[in-house]
């Protein structure tokens, strides 16, 4: 289906089922059971899913398959919300222009950025990604202040001009794609559970599928195994006839373009861009991200990406007094021990736990949570067929009695 | 004119005099074989070939066209292939991707952006790609990672992945060190083979003398980067020059 492996179609029916049904399946507990405060399925955390998706995926397709690992894809990241602000402000506050800009703008940026950075290789191409990440960082903050507004960060305001919508009507206006608006959803009710369904998220988990399929295509083509080779053997490939350097460039600007949407949709969501986004901090999340989910699959980052999101959202939110509600049917002293001991890796230390995880996942599982499904996997089958072995036996044993 | 022609180069690395005035003209369609101690200068003459050392001095011809100066990729798709001493294979490809990565250079060139196409839909490819593993005997094997390979293999893959291209000029160093006697002849088949099949020029650097005496024309005997000898393999075994540059190595 649509050009792809029967595996691929597989993997792609999998993600597509999974995201559009995400309100239903990421919202498992009753509303107001003890147990909601790990429901992850409101707008704001599921939109956060699927546009940092969007961010892995991209950043895969450079550092999963040539192996050039960026440290300043947040730029890109930045980059793509202010372009969209900017299209808000001036043009329309439909998503459509303010998306499209953002993937130009980053791309164009890649570009320049690329073709420095990649003049070298391993460690100092890093650092050359890392410098210039930082260098945006620090120009948004400061020279570049009537670009980007500096400190309080750049937002849509009642005299901004936006030539296709004429003037607004009382409020600020909101983003919206052809007049239905980004915030706006519908709750249904069935029994205890409610689910959020949301504009903003199904415009997200459209163009991430996109994205995602994408992905795969780039995986699976002429130009994916040239960049697999790459990572294998530069050597090789210049003594082949094979420019590499155009090769990365080709998959920096892609990544970049990815990048640049992931922030498109931030600012899309939520017409805000701050330098914050650009940070070392973010750049370093996405690494994170597609090595916790296996880099160079081509699930592992939408997975990694989840896993860091829910964590960040979550674990972040349980406090003392949560953790006394669940441990007070002990006796009063081993009730305050046992907050005392997962205190450290909750609230502000969420950070901890996803610290200890990403850890256990780099020394156990080198290809990621990937890897760990498919090692689960292969055990779950390697069983059945022992099984089958057993059976076999038996109706052998039984052949050779009659 | 031979189909490379090089004059006078030179190459120093620090006080060593790697190599040193080399001439060296080889005839279109022959097979010419250099051989010489270790450390003469030999993989670094080579070197001089395909862009990976630029000579302090002196001039590289290919084809009526100079070559200095040029990029390896640029010189790879002049027509010069190489296998290197150490075999250059992508490790982490499969055999059949490592094979394929050649025929998508020599169609596509330097750079194409097939980034909506897909390999498994590249019959063609596939097929030429196989056709040649299945002529280095390898089709059973087009399935592993080539890092897996035996070391005699991961050198047949580095060749096929030069002959697919179908290059005028094959540079071959030490194409049979580390294999065993069959394997060896093997690889001297399969060369002679190619030779006969189509028009080849190839340079081959050896230390086994059944090697070189089964398959070249000339010979060039090289001594601490300078050319001692041209001969024909009749001409040579006796060579008074020729046992002393390798009576030298044995003394050292
Ligand atoms: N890149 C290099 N830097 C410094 N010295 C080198 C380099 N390459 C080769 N040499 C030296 O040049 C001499 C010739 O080496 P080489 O061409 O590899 O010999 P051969 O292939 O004939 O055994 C050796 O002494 C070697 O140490
Ligand atoms: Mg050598």
């Amino acid at each position: 289906m649509l050009g792809l492996e029967r595996k691929d179609t597989y993997l792609m029916l999998a993600v597509a089922f999974i995201t559009l049904f995400a309100p239903i399946i990421l919202n498992p507990f009753p509303a107001g059971s003890a147990l909601a405060q790990f429901n992850a399925g409101y707008p704001d955390l599921m939109q956060r899913f699927v546009i940092f998706g969007i961010f892995a995926i991209g950043f895969n397709i450079l550092f999963g398959l040539t192996g050039y690992l960026s440290f300043g894809h947040a730029a890109f990241l930045g980059i793509g919300s202010y372009s969209a602000v900017w299209m808000f402000k001036l043009l329309s506050m439909n998503v459509i222009p303010a998306i499209l800009l953002s993937i130009v703008m980053a791309g164009l940026f890649a570009l320049v950025i690329g073709f420095v950075s990649l003049r070298r290789s391993g460690i100092y191409f890093s650092i050359l990604t890392l410098a210039f990440a930082q260098m945006s960082y620090n120009l948004a903050y400061s020279v570049l202040t009537p670009v980007t507004n500096g400190e309080t960060g750049l937002q849509i305001s009642l005299n901004d001009p936006r030539i296709l919508d004429g003037p607004s009507n009382g409020g600020l206006p909101v983003t919206s794609l052809f007049g239905a608006e980004m915030r706006d959803s519908t709750t249904l009710f069935v029994g205890p559970w409610s689910w959020d369904f949301s504009v903003g998220y199904y415009v997200c988990a459209a163009l991430m599928l996109l994205a995602f399929y994408l992905s795969v295509r780039i995986f699976r083509s002429p130009f994916g195994m040239m960049l697999r080779a790459v990572k294998s053997n530069q050597q090789r490939m210049n003594y082949t006839g094979l420019n590499t350097r155009p090769y990365t460039l080709a998959a920096f600007v892609i990544s970049g373009m990815y990048a640049g949407l992931a922030g498109g949709l931030l600012a899309a969501m939520d017409p805000l861009a701050g330098a914050d986004r650009m940070q070392w901090t973010a750049s370093g999340e996405v690494v994170l991200m597609t090595i916790l989910g296996g880099a160079g699959t081509l699930i592992g980052p939408v997975l990694g990406a989840g896993f860091i999101k829910y964590f960040e959202n979550i674990f972040s939110k349980i406090n003392d007094g949560i953790l006394h509600q669940w441990f007070a049917f002990m006796p009063d002293g081993l009730e305050n021990v046992m907050v005392t001991l997962i205190h450290p890796f909750i609230g502000k230390g969420w950070h901890l736990t996803l610290g200890i995880m990403f850890m256990l996942v780099v020394i156990f599982l080198p290809g990621g949570l990937v890897e760990g499904a498919q090692r689960t996997g292969r055990l779950f089958r390697r069983r059945d067929r022992n099984a089958g072995h057993v059976e076999s036996d038996a109706a052998r044993q039984r052949a050779a009695a009659e | 004119m031979g189909i490379l022609e090089v004059k006078g180069v030179n190459k120093r690395f620090g006080g060593l005099q790697a190599l040193g005035d080399v001439n060296l003209s080889v005839k279109e369609n022959s097979v010419h074989a250099i051989i010489g101690p270790n450390g003469a200068g030999k993989s670094t003459l080579l070197n001089c070939l395909v862009g990976k050392l630029i000579p302090d001095s002196g001039s590289v011809m290919f084809d009526g066209k100079s070559v200095l100066g040029r990029k390896p990729h640029e010189i790879n798709q002049m027509g010069i292939s190489r296998v290197f001493q150490t075999p250059e294979i992508f490790g982490d490809l499969s055999v059949l991707e490592n094979v394929m990565i050649p025929c998508f250079a020599r169609r596509d060139g330097a750079f194409r952006l097939h980034a909506y196409e897909t390999v498994r839909k590249e019959a063609d490819i596939r097929e030429q790609a196989e056709a040649m593993l299945e002529d280095v005997d390898m089709l059973d094997k087009r399935h592993m990672t080539a890092s897996s390979l035996s070391r005699g293999d991961k050198r047949r893959l580095e060749m096929a992945m030069c002959l697919v291209q179908a290059p005028k000029l094959l540079l071959l160093d030490e194409p049979t060190a580390g294999m065993a006697r069959a394997d060896t002849n093997n690889t001297i088949d399969l060369l002679k083979e190619i030779k006969a099949k189509r028009d080849i020029t190839m340079c081959i650097i050896e230390h086994d003398m059944h090697v070189v005496f089964s398959l070249a024309e000339r010979i060039t005997v090289l001594a601490q980067g300078t050319p001692l000898v041209e001969e024909t393999p009749e001409n040579i075994k006796g060579h008074p020059k020729v046992r002393e540059a390798y009576l030298g190595e044995a003394q050292v």
